[in-house]
Order: C-alpha cells, then structure tokens, then sequence
C-alpha cells in the first residue's frame, strides 16, 4: 500500500448473469483529496461503490485500507461502516420523523440505555465543528434537504470514517446549497477524509475534486490529476471517443442562426417542469429529425418529458402550427398528435401483465374513450397489422408482453405509438438494450417515417446513432440547453466539445 | 339445480380449463361438493315448503348458498375492481353496508321508527342509499387515490366510525317496517320459490358484464393496477380510475345494504353484515385474482363469492361455531395467499412441466 492512501482496490472483478460489471477495476483513494468517480450509464461505477460498501460481494480482487495490514473482506454493509467507509446517498436514507441527534446515533451500538443528554451534546458538539447549521434536538424534517445531507455526513463522518463515498449528493439540492454541501467537503478534506464524490455535473467536479477516475463499460480508463483533465478529454474518456483534432475543439461558437424556412410544427418556449430543468425553447419542423444529446443526468429526458406533459409543467408556452395549446397531461399531448417513447421501457412503457394485442391499442383506445371501446375484431386486427409491420417476434397477440424480448418490447411500444399516428414522435433511448438488429431496424424505421412527414426526436446515449439520425442535435449540459448542431457541425467532436463546454481550452 | 351445473362443467375441456384463471374455484367447488357428497349426501336435499305468508319457498343448503352468497357476489364485483386498481382491498364494506341499511330504513320509516306503512317507495330509499354509500365510497377512494394513502389504512377510518354512523343515522332506534313486501328483496318474490337475492345477484352480474363490454372499464382498471406509470404515459388518470373504483364499490355497497336490511326488515347496526369484508376479499383471492392489484377475472371472484359461500354453509352443516369460522376460512386464506406467491408459482410451475413432459414421453 502506498504511503497517503486510504483505500486501494486492486484488480475488482464483478460480474452478473450476462454482464461483465467489473473487469479488473484499480481504485485508489488518498488521503486528504476529493476524488470524483466518473463513467456514463453502465460504467461500473455503481457496481464499484456497491463492492466497495458491501452491497455486492467481489469475485475477485483486493481491497486495502488504510490501518489494516491485510487485505479486508467486507460482506456486509456494516462491515464496511466498522473498517471505515461511510457512504451517503442520493436520496437522503435518514428518518425525518426523528430528531437530528438520534439521526446520527441511530443503529450504534452502546446497548439499550440511552444517555439523551450526552448524546445531544455529543451530537451539537459534531454539528458545530463541522460548521452544519442545524440543532440536535430539532425534527430532521424542519431542516433543509441541504441541512438534511448534511446531518447524513455528519452520521457518517462520526462514524469515525477514513472513506466517505457522496454517491450523487447534489441532485436534489440547489445551488445554494450545493455550495454549502462543499464548503463542508472541504472541511472534511482538510481533516484527511478521503471523499468519492460520484455525480453527473461536470462543473461541480471541476470545482472540488481533485482527481478523478473515470470508468466505461466496466473497466478502468484511467486515473487523472483534475488539472491534467480538461473538460473536453473527460468527456471524451467517458463517451470513449478519441478526439482526433484538438484544434476542432478551439474553433469559436459559431452561434446558432434559425432559419425559417418553414412554419415549425411545434415550438415550446422557456418550457419548465418540475423535474429540475432550466426553461428551454425549442421548435422542430415538418418531416425533421432532431435530437437531445448530453451525458447522462444532462436533463435530455425530462425536456421531452416536460413537452410531453409527463412531468408537471411549471411554465412556458408550446405552440402547434404557430397556435399556442395546452399541454398538462399526456393526454393532451396524445391528442395534440405527440406521442412519447419512454426511456424506461419496464417502468414507464410496458403494461407488464397485459397481452401484446392490449398494450399496442391502449393509447390510440385511452384517445378514443372509455365508452367506445375496440371490438375484439378491431383490436386483433391492429395488432396484427403492426406485428407484421414491426416483424415483433411473439407466439401470439394474447401473449402477455413481459414474456418477450426487451427489443420485442421496444417494438410494441413503438407499434402502440405508431398507431395513433402522431404528428410528432418522441424516442427517448429506443435502442437502449437492445439486440443490434432490433437497433437498426428503429434507426431506419425512424428515417422512413420522417420522410413521410412526422416529426421526430430520437434521442440516445450512443451519439454514432444520434449522428446516423439526426440533422439538428440540441446539446445539454447540466439540466440546460447549452448548444445546437447541425449540418457540417454534427461530428463526434463537436458534441463532445459542446457537452463539455465551459473551458474549452 | 346443481345436476344441472354439474353436467355443464363436465363439457369442458379439462386441459384448456386447467391453465385457465377460473380452474381455481371451480376446482374449489368441485372439492367442496365431493366432500359433501362423500360425508352427506343429505347436504343437496331441496325441499320445497311454504313460508308464513304461504308462498312456496325452496329450502336446503344449496338454497342457502344461493342466498347468502348473492350478496357476496354482489360485494366481489365492487372488491374484485378496488382490488385490481388499487392493490388493496376495502375493510369499510362491513360499515358501509350498516350505513347504506340504516339510509334506506330512515327513508322508508320518516319520522316514526316503527311505521304502520312504508313513507316512501323502497325505490327512492333505495337511491338515497345509493348516493349515501357511493359518497362513502368517495371518501374512501379520494383517500387511496389521491392522499395515496394505502387501502387498508384508508378504509380503516370508516370500517372504525361506520357503524356509529349508521346507528346516528336513525338516532340510534331500532326501525322495524312491518310491511310485508320489503322482505321480498332479502327473501322471496311471491309464487317463485328461489330466494330473491339470486335474481339481484344475476341482474347486478349481467350488468357488470354489460358494462365491461361497452366500456374500457377492465382495460383501465388493469393497466392502471399493473403499472400506474405507464398508463399516465398513456393518457390514462390513474388516480381517478382509483377512485372510480371505490365508487362503484359503494353502488354495490347499497345493493347489499338493500338486501340484507330487507332480510330482518329491521336493522342491528352491530351485527350486520359484520366480518362480511374478509369474505368479500376472500372471494376475490380465491377467484384466482392478485391480491396486489392488476389482471383480474370478474367471473372467477363472483364464482369465488358463492364457493366462499359454499364453505361457510359446510362448515355450519358440520356444527362448527361461528366463533370458529374465521379460523377455518383463515387456513383458506393462508393456502391461497402462499399458492399465489411468486415462488410457490414458481415450483408449481416446475412441477408442471415435469409432468407435462412424463405426460409427452408416455405418449
């Protein structure tokens, strides 16, 4: 083990039924240093801190600590607490209901009697070093979500702990209060508290950490000195594209002049939801394919989601045909002629229990009305037009969905959709895991549909299929649009360079 | 009657009925009748006698189970869809049918509790009742729906004040209508002899059926009840389909409230209908249908209602106490909610195969 650091992992394998999780994975932590943890959707990196705090055990490798001559097992989650590695979450894992000091004391050993008094002190003593505005006899729920993750730390750091891991610590938080949540990081790294600071803003690891480690595909793409990083080569280590001409990158902003040509079928202005977006415009035009591009967390999907009227919308105007709508429930938008391919096929497409004919009529039969319900005869027929239309592989109309493939799934939900035939069609990630003949097909599907005149937003976490598809991209970066790309500016570098942004030096 | 049900199963095709949701009351059925058969025949005698006011009556234990497990039919059909929307069950049904009583004889008695004549049709008492209990309904389902409070919890509140307010209603007096024809909804239509809780039953049955022909209704209720999230995505309104499901819940409420007031033509606000929720649900889980929401089978829970039935008619023929009841319907409970785990399906499924397999190696 090396001098200053605090946790080493060496040589982490992981691996689940049909998926590689880690392959051979090096991990060092220092002591004293913030330590960002980075990697898109499927990385490893959830796996990792999972390993690491006992969640999931390893099949092969090492694990060190500081303090330990061998290396450590840890099976459980308290083993990892007793060795020293604290963990927060996203969401805060505490118990509003109880009073800050028992959030931190809670599940500690010391028996069944109870010193209320010292532990309130115990507990004040803890909350003032650490600088956290909060007292230990108040309600958790009466603090802020900041104060909140912040008494969550405090728990841990007590906890006498050597690795702290903030898996995501900022997402609910605002700026506010995510400047308060470092201030406290920085005070921890001073008293030599590694920290694993795991999140998808890219501007909050440039403003604390001091390394960062970045992951892709379960394997380890390397270990970098923040100042040796910059935002561009991140992103590209992440997306796993090479930059093949830094100077591209230096090439000024050109910025972005709407032609209008044509009438846009749809526009949104200064659209805003409640799941945390910046207001945004946005216009697409007849027959048009754009796209969403971002790295994950980037708000791509709630922007749909938000012109959808799947998230609650907060404000902003959308306009069909120049004529302003209103758009607060999917409903309205079905019947506005949108319709929206969820990211999450299991959670928000498939109506898991229902049969495959039931799934593909249900939005075009929600649009018709609950009095009007399809004959039989008319549901099998739709069903079997876009069976053989989509070549879904299924034993019959009367198979229950969840019993196909996931890409069968897509295919369904798709059919679902393309039965309302929509105006406009929204695909978010329609190609996530799914087999590549399957991808394929979505990508031609969505060409052909769009030179028959819908409007298409396609959007994918693999930016050669964005590329392949798309002639606008809107490019996010932190929950805003930061950039659009079209024509000769839609290449690799350029979206790499759009998302990481703000130095491009 | 029951040579006559008998021979119709026996047309079925017993591979198709075995993978079918339904096989699971009718194989109860069928286990409960051979038992019967085998312990004493005595148990399918009919008789056919005269009541009090000299109509010809049929009497037996199947007559019983006819009666009795009408209204529990009635009572599946609102559970079998609160079930499948929300994942949870209603325990109020007891209560609100004390409420929906104690409505209806309110009407019909006006001020005096013990009228020479009724002072309203039973029509509009029954209307009243109707709007009352579907208010309750209401109650419960803007709860769960949107308090998203979970079921049992929600209906807790009335299951608890309900029979207090069904005794407020009639400033706690015992009513009694001495009128003869309101005792024809809870006993017998003069010159037929099947009780007419039956023929209630089968209207309320043809018009379920009829209105999940013609309306989306299933469909909703079951997307809904499989995945709230998707079919928001869809257009649908989860919490109202939620919420419409307990108000139809409170429709059959009334119906059953009718029934059973008109079978003492009076009202004991602390006894009727007691326990009767836990056979409502028991119907509905022994229909083959998920207790936790989803795919459901109104046919199978309204066939489940008159097994239940079934059971407890047995078990009284058997002597058992009513104290004792629930223990034994108790141990139904726990073999159906163990056979509908995911892992005991599992194993079953298991088993089937290899059987299905020794089936196609001996072909």
């Amino acid at each position: 083990m090396q001098e200053k650091s605090v946790l080493e992992m060496r040589k982490i394998y992981k691996s689940f039924p049909g998926v590689k999780a880690l392959q051979g994975v090096d991990f060092t932590l220092r002591e004293g240093e913030i330590h960002a943890l980075m990697g898109e959707n499927g990385a490893g990196k959830s796996t990792l801190i999972k390993v690491l705090t006992g969640v999931y055990s390893k099949d092969e490798g090492d694990i060190h600590i500081k303090g330990h001559e061998n290396a450590v097992a840890i099976h459980s989650p308290q083993d990892a607490q007793k060795i020293g590695i604290s963990t927060v979450y996203q969401e805060i894992t505490l118990c509003p209901n109880l009073s800050v000091a028992e959030n931190m004391f809670i599940g500690r050993d010391g028996g069944i009697m109870q010193n209320w008094k010292k532990m309130n002190a115990d507990a004040d003593k803890i909350l003032e070093s650490l600088g956290i505005p909060a007292k230990s006899t108040q309600q958790l729920a009466s603090c802020s979500l900041a104060v909140q993750q912040m008494v969550a730390i405090a728990r841990a750091v007590d906890m006498e702990c050597k690795v702290l891991i903030l898996d995501e610590p900022t997402s609910s938080l605002d700026e506010h209060e995510v400047q308060k949540l470092f201030g406290l990081m920085r005070d921890l790294k001073k008293k030599g508290v590694g920290i694993i600071f795991v999140t998808h803003f890219l501007d909050q690891v440039y403003e604390v950490c001091d390394r960062i480690t970045v992951l892709r595909d379960g394997q380890l793409v390397g270990e970098y000195e923040i100042k040796d990083l910059p935002r561009v080569k991140l992103v590209a280590k992440m997306l796993g594209k090479e930059m093949d001409d830094m100077s591209d990158i230096k090439s000024s902003e050109k910025p972005y002049e709407a032609k209008e040509k044509t009438q846009p079928v749809f526009e949104a202005e200064q659209l805003v939801s409640d799941a945390g977006i910046k207001p945004f415009d946005f216009h697409i035009e007849k027959g048009e394919v754009n796209g969403f591009t971002g790295l994950l967390g980037s708000g791509r999907s709630e922007c749909v989601r938000a012109i959808f009227g799947a998230d609650r919308v907060l404000g902003g105007t959308v306009k069909k045909n120049g004529k302003q709508i209103k758009i607060n429930k999917p409903i309205d938008a079905m019947r506005n002629g949108i319709a929206y391919l969820p990211e999450d096929r299991k959670v928000d497409g498939i109506v898991g229990d229902l049969s495959v004919r039931e799934n593909i009529i249900l939005a075009l039969q929600v649009m018709k009305g609950f009095f009007k319900p399809f004959t039989k005869a008319e549901q099998y027929a739709f069903a079997d037009e876009y069976i053989k239309a989509l070549s879904i592989k299924t034993a019959s109309a009367d198979t229950p969905v969840k019993s196909l493939s996931g890409g069968n799934q897509q295919k369904v939900i798709l059919a679902r959709w393309l039965l309302t035939h929509p105006d406009y069609l929204i695909l978010d990630e329609p190609t996530r895991g799914i087999d590549v003949g399957t991808k394929v097909d979505i990508q031609k599907l969505v060409l052909k549909l769009a030179s028959e005149g819908m409007s298409v937003t396609f959007i994918s976490s693999e930016t050669d299929e964005m590329l392949r598809t798309c002639s606008r991209l809107i490019v996010m970066r932190d929950r805003r649009v930061v950039g659009e790309l079209k024509e000769d500016e839609l290449t690799q570098n350029k979206i790499m360079s759009t998302i990481a942004g703000g130095e491009s030096k | 009657m029951s040579q006559a049900r008998k021979q119709v199963k026996k047309k079925f095709n017993p591979a198709v009925l075995f993978r079918k949701q339904i096989f699971i009351p009718i194989a109860a059925l069928l286990l409960l009748a051979i038992f019967n058969l085998i312990a004493d025949p005595s148990f399918y005698k009919i008789t056919l006698g005269y009541n009090s006011a000299g109509d010809p009556v049929l009497s037996g234990y199947l007559m019983t189970i006819l009666d009795y497990g009408s209204e529990l039919a009635i009572l599946a059909i609102g559970m079998t869809l609160v079930t499948a929307a929300s994942g949870g069950q209603d325990i109020s049904v007891g209560a609100a049918i004390a409420i929906a009583g104690s409505v209806i004889l309110r009407v019909l008695c006006g001020t005096d509790s013990r009228p020479d004549h009724m002072q309203a049709p039973v029509i509009v008492a029954f209307l009243i009742a109707c709007v009352v209990a579907m208010l309750f309904g209401a109650f419960n389902g803007a709860l769960v729906a949107y308090f998203k409070i979970q079921p049992m919890v929600a209906t807790l509140i009335l299951f608890t004040a309900g029979r207090s307010i069904a005794a407020w209603i009639n400033n706690n007096e015992l009513p009694i209508i001495s009128d003869p024809s309101f005792a024809v909804y809870g006993g017998f239509i003069p010159g037929i002899p099947i009780p007419t809780p039956f023929f209630i039953a089968m209207v309320c049955v043809i018009i379920t059926m009829l209105i999940l022909k013609f309306t989306n209704l299933g469909l909703y209720t079951q997307s809904v009840g499989i995945n709230e999230s998707s079919s928001k995505l869809n257009g649908l309104d989860p919490a109202f389909i939620k919420f419409l499901s307990f108000v139809l819940l409170g429709l059959c409420v009334a119906v059953a409230g009718l029934i059973k007031v008109s079978r003492l033509s009076s009202i004991n606000y602390s006894v009727i209908a007691k326990d009767i929720e836990m056979d409502a649900i028991l119907a509905v889980a022994l229909g083959g249908n998920s207790l936790g929401g989803g795919k459901f089978n109104m046919t199978a829970s309204i066939l489940g209602a008159y097994v239940i039935q079934f059971l407890t008619t047995t078990l009284y023929k058997f002597n058992v106490q009513s104290d004792a009841l629930p223990a034994y319907k108790a141990v139904v409970v726990i073999v159906l909610v163990v056979l509908s785990t995911p892992k005991a399906r599992e194993f079953m499924g298991k088993i089937a195969k290899s059987l299905k397999g020794s089936e196609r190696s001996v072909a």
